[in-house]
């Protein structure tokens, strides 16, 4: 039989190595796996790279794993907000590598790397400091960067409810970077509020298929009141 | 003669009213969020959020908010009726994949071959792109939304930019708070001058050469 419920947070991450590459799904607060991060920090993996559309928002989710000192590396589209005040000072002060990618970009090359693609042609960066370095082509009369796919040796990522076959359905646009990254890493962890039965999920439906599942988790439902206030905060 | 800049609100309701019905649009952070809150009532026009909405509607009532409903400003929003949901991947395929009508940006800096410049100052500040350069490639249209003179009195159309750039000869038309400026093989073609504002006028504040639009001309 095949169950890929974890029985805790701290069960489903004991196997992730210093020095992994971390995909880590949710686009601002939306989404973010923020009790699986919290597991992570506990578990105590270092010398991680991690791969966000963010750089964290105040001392929460990757924030919190950045304050922890955990991480060398984050790969991401867009550092710099509001409350990023955790990541602004660690790269001013030349304690973390920043490779920032356009956000599309971001998006297909761990596309690719789910899809067994080699590498791709991209117009968008064409010409700017982005692509500097990069190998270009001109396709159709347009400029072209070419980009290589991003691999993780872990995904985590919020789903709202899963089965034991690691099906999974997301909710409104906390989905974003979640069904993209559960394909491109080795191992993809899921953590959602419900865990239903085999066929309460409607197949139709079904965003991410169990194939690009490892293991998934359920973590109790934050009430949105205190969600909205923590934002607010 | 003496002439008053239009307001952030009035740029945006001028170009909300230039959306014609049935387009599927892209509102760029800051200033471009602005126009949906004048889409005429009469027209449906799609609005696009890069995190995975198609239909995305206003704000909600306070006290209604999702924080799992946002959109790229990371403040909370609704879905219309026939909205939809999708990923990341899908939604940037949107965008580089040419399907949206027309996506209004922010800019620094706009040259005069429609090269904009709005992701980074340069020097010590932390950079950040988002999705900028996506949509900057992928709109039929990109139009770009701002103040005509930068706050040090500079103008923002410029010959070069000198900014770090987000895309080549993307943007085709520019909406400021004196007026329309198309980008076309000539050059920068001026209409809709504020009322009040003589054309010698703009031409002075613009640091860039400007044609007035045939329209005009013909006046």
């Amino acid at each position: 039989m095949i169950d890929k419920i974890a029985p805790s947070v701290e069960a489903a991450l004991a196997d992730v190595s210093d020095g992994s590459t971390i995909l880590v799904g949710g686009f601002g607060g939306a989404g973010v796996p923020e009790e699986l991060i919290d597991a992570l920090i506990a578990q105590g993996a270092r010398d991680l790279t991690i791969v966000n559309n963010n750089a964290g928002n105040g001392e929460v989710g990757v924030a919190a794993l950045l304050k922890a000192g955990r991480v060398r590396k984050i790969v991401c589209s867009y550092p710099r907000t509001a409350d990023s005040y955790v990541f602004d000072a660690l790269y001013r002060a030349g304690k973390i590598e920043l490779d920032l990618v356009p956000q599309g970009t971001l998006s297909e090359r761990m596309r690719a790397a789910g899809a067994g693609i080699g590498a791709f042609y991209t117009p968008t960066g064409y010409g700017t400091d982005l692509a500097k370095g990069k190998e270009t082509r001109m396709i159709d009369g347009g400029g072209h960067v070419l980009e290589y796919p991003i691999r993780g040796d872990v995904a985590l990522v919020k789903a709202e409810r899963g089965d034991r076959w690691g099906n999974l359905v997301y909710r409104k646009s906390a989905r974003n970077f979640g069904p993209t990254m559960a394909s491109a890493a080795k191992c993809t962890i899921a953590q959602v509020y419900e865990t239903v039965e085999l066929g309460a999920l409607d197949p139709e439906c079904i965003v991410t298929p169990g194939i690009f599942v490892t293991r998934v988790v359920k973590v109790p439902r934050k009430k949105q009141a205190a969600q909205v206030r923590e934002r607010a905060a | 003669m003496s002439y008053v800049k239009l307001t952030r609100d009035e740029i945006a309701a001028r170009i909300a009213r230039d959306i014609p019905e049935g387009a599927y649009v892209n509102l760029g952070i800051g200033m471009p969020t602005l126009v949906g809150n004048h889409l005429p009532k009469d027209r449906e026009i799609i609005l696009h959020s890069e995190n995975g909405i198609l239909g995305m509607g206003p704000a909600p009532a306070l006290g209604l908010e999702d924080m799992d409903l946002i959109n790229a400003g990371k403040e909370p929003v609704t879905l219309l009726t026939g909205g939809a949901y999708f990923h990341h991947t899908d939604s940037f395929a949107m965008m580089r994949g040419g399907h949206l009508d027309i996506a209004v940006l922010g800019a620094f800096q706009v040259s005069v071959s429609g090269d904009l410049a709005n992701w980074h100052t340069g020097g010590d500040a932390i950079p950040a792109v988002g999705g900028a350069m996506d949509l900057a490639v992928g709109a039929k249209s990109v139009w770009v939304m701002m103040e005509h003179l930068a706050k040090s009195g500079e103008s923002k159309t410029v010959e070069r930019c000198t900014y770090p750039l987000t895309g080549i000869a993307v943007v085709k038309r520019i909406y400021t708070d004196l007026a329309v400026l198309d980008v076309t093989p000539r050059g920068l073609v001026a209409s809709r001058l504020v009322p009040g504002l003589a054309f010698d006028e703009l031409q002075r504040l613009s640091g860039v050469p400007l044609s007035p639009s045939a329209a005009r001309a013909a006046a």
